[in-house]
C-alpha cells in the first residue's frame, strides 16, 4: 500500500464517510478561488505593458501610491490579529481589528477615488495609460469592495459571539481573502507607479 | 404551480434589478454628460437583472439570509418541479445541465443547417451577410457552450459523484449557482439579433467587435457570464474529487472519467480567467470608451487574440478530456477489459493540460504576430500530439482482442476513435507553420475541429448518453432506434465533414455567404448531407423522451459494469446510497473472476445484483 493511500486510510478512520473536514474543503476551495483570481490579475497586469509599455505619466501621484499601499499592507496585519482573537475565543479583540481592517479599507478607497479625480484630467480613461490604470486600479477596487463588504458580515457575526476558538472560518475565510487583495496590490503598485520612464503624457498619450 | 415559483420570482426579480442597474446607469451617463451613449445602461441594467435573477431564484431564500443571521430555507420540492428550482442536488443540477444544453445543441444544430442552406448556391439567396454572419456566430457560441457544458456539466456532475462514492459535490450550493448562471446567458444569445446581430463569429475579434452594432454587447456579456459559471464548476469539481473520494479510493483507484474531470477542471479554473479579461476588455472600450486595442493610442489588436485564445485553446481540452475519459470507460466496460495503461493514460491527460497552456499562438500565425514566435509554437502545439496518441493507443489497446458487446453506447465509443484519428491528423497540417498559411480560414479548418469537437466530443457526449441513461432515468432506451441513429450519424457525419477538407485545401473561405462558383456542386452535396444528418437526430430525440415515459425498467446495473454509480438504485435515492460503499481495487478488474472493486459493511443496506456478471 503507498504512502498516499495509509494516509487516505487514516483520515477515514477520523471523519467516517468523508475523509477531510467541511473546515478543510472550505479552506481548499477558498485556495482554489484565489488561484483561480491570480489568473485573472496575470491576464491584467501583463496587458498594461501591451497597451501602455513601459511609460508612466509623471502626473502620478507617488506620495499617494506609496501612502495607499502602506495602508493596505497595515491592514493585513489587523486582518491577521482579528482571525488571531476569533481563534482565541476573544470576540472584543475579533470586533475591533476586523473594524481597523474595514476603516483602512475605506481609507485606502478614499485615496483611489482622490486619484481618478485627478486622473481624469491627467490621463482619461480614453487614453493608453489612463486605459490600463483605469482597468486595473478599477477592477482591484472591485476586490477590495467585495472584501470590505464581506469583513462587514464578518464583523456583524463576531457581534452576536458566533465566533470562537475551532470554529472561526468567517474571520479566517474573510481575512484569507483580504490578504489576497492586498497581494494583488503588491503587484498592482510597482506596475502603475514604479516600472519605467517616468515621462509628460498629453490627454492622449 | 409551487413548481413555478423560483422561476416566476426570478424573472420578477429580474425585471426590477434591470429596471434598478439601468436607472443608476443613466443617470451617470447623465452626470458624465455623455447622453448619447446607451449601452453603459444595457451593461448595468444586465448586470443588476443577473444578481436580481438569481437572488430570485433561490440565491437569497437558501444562502445569502445565512449571512445576515437569518435561517436558510432549504429547497424542497419532489417530482418534476424540483428540476425548475435552485436544487443542490448534483444529480438534478446534472439533469438540468444534460436537458439545457442538449436543447441548445438541437437549436444551435438547426442554425447549422440555416447557414448550410444558404451556402447551397454561391450567392446570398436566403440570409443577408449580416443575418449570416449572426447564424454563424450564434452557431459557434452556442456550440462552444454546449461542448463545455454537456459532459463538464451534465455528466460530470451527475455521474462523477456516484463513482467516487460521495454523497454530492464538495460545495452543493455553489453548484445550483453555477447552473442557474446559464439561463440568462441563454436569453442575451436569442436577444442578440434583435439588437442588430453580430458580424464577428464567436471569437468576437476587436476592432470589429467593439464597434459594430449592440448585439456584440450582449453576446460579451453572455460570454462573459458563461465563463464563471464554467469557474465555478471546475473549482467545485476539484474540491469534490480531492475530499469527498469513499473509504479506500485512493488516486489509483479512481475511474478514469473522474481524471478526466479533474484534469479538465483545472483548466477551467485558471485559463477561463483569461477569456473573462478578454472580453471585458472589449466591453470596456464599448461601454467606459477606453483604447485597449487602437494602435493610434499605444493599445494593439493582437493583445485581445493572445489572451483569448490563451483560455480558448486550454478550452478545447475542457471539452475532449472529459470525451476521452467517457470513451476509455465504455470501452474498458464493454469489451470487458481493464483500461489499458490506466497509469499513463492518467500522465498523457495531465500532459495535455500543461501542454494546452504553451501552445495558444498558433491561432496567430496569420495574425502579424512576430515570426520569431511561429517555430516554437508549432513546434509545442506538434508535442500535444504525444499524450493524445497515448490516449488513442490505449483507447485501441483497451479494445484489442476483447469480446466487444456492440450496445449503442459501445457503438459510439468507437466512433470517437476512428473520428477523432482524422480529427488529429489533419491538426498536423494547420499546427505547422507552412500548411497553416495555405489552410488559414478556409473550410479545412472547420472540418478540421468539427472532426475533433463533433468526432471527438458530440460522438463521446451520444456514447455517454446512451450508457448512463438507464442509470438516470430507470428506463432501458430503444436499442432499435440507438443503432439507427449511431449509423445514420457516423455516415452522414462523415459524408458531411470530408469533402469540407476538399473545398478547404482548394481555398474556399470560411465565414462568407458567398464563395466562388467553382465550389457548387461540393457545396450542395454537402448541404444535402447535412440536412440528412439533421434527420439523423429525430429517431435520437424519439427515443429519448418515448423511452423515458414508457421504456421497460432497466435494473441497476445493465451493463453488469464494475464502477459505483451501477451500485445503486436507478435512479439513485438523494443520498446516493445507503450505506457508504468501501473501495478495495480499481474498478477495471475485469477478466479476473475474483477481483472486485468495492464492498458494503457486512449484512447492511441495498446491494445491486452482483457486477462484473455476463451479458
Amino acid at each position: 500500500m503507498a504512502m498516499t493511500d495509509l494516509i487516505h486510510a487514516d483520515l477515514h478512520e477520523r471523519y467516517g464517510t468523508k475523509a477531510y473536514s467541511s473546515l478543510t474543503m472550505h479552506r481548499l476551495g477558498l485556495w482554489l478561488f484565489i488561484i483561480s483570481d491570480a489568473f485573472f490579475f496575470t491576464a491584467l497586469i501583463s496587458s498594461r505593458y501591451f497597451v501602455s509599455g513601459t511609460d508612466r505619466p509623471d502626473a502620478l501621484i507617488q506620495e499617494l501610491g506609496l501612502a495607499l499601499t502602506a495602508v493596505l499592507l497595515l491592514s493585513s496585519l489587523s486582518a491577521y490579529r482579528s482571525e488571531v482573537a476569533a481563534s482565541h475565543g476573544d470576540t472584543e479583540g475579533a470586533k475591533r481589528w476586523i473594524m481597523i481592517t474595514i476603516i483602512a479599507g475605506f481609507v485606502f478607497l478614499g485615496g483611489v477615488v482622490f486619484e481618478w479625480y485627478e486622473a481624469f484630467h491627467d490621463f482619461p480613461p480614453g487614453s493608453g495609460f489612463g486605459t490600463t490604470f483605469f482597468t486595473l486600479t478599477g477592477i482591484h477596487t472591485t476586490h477590495v469592495i467585495s472584501g470590505i463588504i464581506l469583513l462587514a458580515f464578518v464583523y456583524r457575526r463576531a457581534a452576536k459571539g458566533e465566533y470562537g476558538p475551532g470554529h472561526y472560518w468567517g474571520v479566517e475565510g474573510a481575512a484569507k481573502y483580504w490578504h489576497f487583495v492586498d497581494l494583488a496590490w503588491v503587484f498592482i503598485y510597482p506596475t502603475l507607479y514604479l516600472v519605467g520612464e517616468s515621462v509628460e503624457m498629453g490627454a492622449h498619450g | 404551480m409551487t413548481a413555478l415559483k423560483p422561476l416566476g420570482r426570478a424573472i420578477l426579480f429580474a425585471l426590477i434589478g434591470f429596471l434598478i442597474g439601468a436607472g443608476l446607469s443613466a443617470a451617470l451617463v447623465e452626470a458624465a454628460g455623455r447622453d448619447e451613449m446607451k449601452e453603459p445602461i444595457i451593461a448595468g441594467g444586465y448586470m443588476f437583472a443577473l444578481i436580481g435573477w438569481l437572488f430570485g431564484v433561490g440565491v437569497w431564500g437558501s444562502w445569502v439570509r445565512e449571512w445576515f443571521g437569518a435561517t436558510v430555507k432549504p429547497f424542497h420540492i419532489e417530482g418534476w418541479g424540483r428540476y425548475l428550482g435552485f436544487s443542490t442536488d448534483h444529480k438534478v443540477i446534472g439533469v438540468q445541465y444534460g436537458v439545457t444544453t442538449i436543447v441548445i445543441f438541437l437549436l444551435a444544430g438547426a442554425l447549422a443547417l440555416l447557414m448550410r442552406i444558404e451556402l447551397a448556391d454561391a450567392n446570398s439567396t436566403l440570409l443577408s451577410r449580416t443575418d449570416y454572419n449572426t447564424v454563424m456566430g450564434l452557431h459557434g457560441i452556442m456550440m462552444i457552450a454546449v461542448a463545455v457544458a454537456a459532459l463538464m456539466g451534465g455528466f460530470a456532475n451527475y455521474v462523477m459523484p456516484l463513482m467516487i462514492g460521495a454523497d454530492d459535490v464538495a460545495f452543493p450550493r455553489l453548484n445550483a449557482l453555477s447552473f442557474w448562471i446559464v439561463p440568462p446567458v441563454a436569453v442575451l444569445l436569442i436577444l442578440t439579433p434583435l439588437f442588430g446581430g453580430m458580424d464577428t463569429g464567436w471569437t468576437g475579434y476587436p476592432p470589429l467587435s467593439s464597434q459594430g452594432p449592440t448585439g456584440n454587447l450582449l453576446f460579451l456579456m453572455a460570454f462573459t457570464t458563461f465563463g464563471l459559471s464554467s469557474i465555478l464548476g471546475g473549482l467545485n469539481f476539484l474540491a469534490t474529487i480531492i475530499t469527498m473520494r469513499a473509504p479506500g479510493m485512493t488516486w489509483s483507484r479512481i475511474p478514469i472519467f473522474v481524471w478526466a474531470v479533474f484534469a479538465a477542471s483545472l483548466i477551467s479554473l485558471t485559463a477561463t480567467q483569461f477569456v473573462a479579461y478578454a472580453l471585458l476588455m472589449v466591453i470596456f472600450e464599448r461601454v467606459f470608451g477606453m483604447h485597449f486595442f487602437d494602435g493610434t493610442i499605444g493599445g494593439d489588436a493582437i493583445l485581445f487574440e493572445h489572451v483569448f485564445w490563451f483560455y480558448s485553446h486550454p478550452a478545447v481540452y475542457v471539452m475532449i478530456l472529459p470525451a476521452f475519459g467517457i470513451e476509455l470507460e465504455i470501452l474498458s466496460h464493454f469489451a470487458r477489459k481493464p483500461v489499458f495503461a490506466y497509469k499513463w493514460v492518467v500522465r498523457a491527460f495531465f500532459s495535455i493540460v500543461g501542454l494546452s497552456f504553451v501552445v495558444w499562438a498558433h491561432h496567430l500565425f496569420t495574425s502579424g504576430m512576430s515570426s520569431e514566435l511561429h517555430g516554437p509554437f508549432m513546434v509545442l502545439t506538434e508535442l500535444i500530439s504525444i499524450p493524445t496518441g497515448v490516449v488513442f493507443l490505449a483507447a485501441v489497446g483497451t479494445i484489442w482482442r476483447g469480446r466487444l458487446w456492440l450496445k449503442t453506447p459501445m457503438l459510439f465509443a468507437m466512433g470517437v476513435i476512428a473520428n477523432f484519428l482524422i480529427g488529429g491528423l489533419t491538426g498536423l497540417y494547420v499546427a505547422d507553420v507552412v500548411t497553416d498559411l495555405n489552410f488559414q480560414d478556409t473550410y479545412f479548418v472547420v472540418a478540421h475541429f468539427h472532426y475533433t469537437i463533433v468526432g471527438g466530443e458530440i460522438f463521446a457526449l451520444m456514447g455517454a448518453i446512451y450508457y448512463w441513461y438507464p442509470k438516470i432515468t430507470g428506463r432501458m432506451y430503444s436499442e432499435r432506434l440507438g443503432r439507427i441513429h449511431f449509423i445514420g450519424m457516423m455516415v452522414l457525419y462523415n459524408v458531411t465533414f470530408i469533402p469540407m477538407f476538399i473545398v478547404g485545401a482548394q481555398g474556399m473561405n470560411r465565414r462568407v455567404a458567398d464563395y466562388p462558383a467553382e465550389f457548387e456542386n461540393l457545396n450542395m452535396f454537402i448541404t444535402v448531407s447535412s440536412l440528412l444528418l439533421g434527420l439523423a437526430f429525430i429517431p435520437f430525440v424519439y427515443n429519448m423522451v418515448n423511452s423515458w415515459i414508457r421504456g421497460r425498467k432497466a435494473g441497476d446495473n445493465p451493463w453488469g459494469a464494475r464502477t459505483l454509480e451501477w451500485q445503486t438504485t436507478s435512479p439513485p435515492p438523494e443520498e446516493n446510497f445507503e450505506t457508504q460503499p468501501v473501495v478495495v481495487e480499481d474498478p477495471y478488474g475485469y477478466g479476473d473472476p475474483d477481483a472486485k472493486h468495492f464492498e458494503f459493511p457486512s449484512g447492511s443496506g441495498h446491494v445491486a445484483e452482483p457486477a462484473g456478471g455476463d451479458d
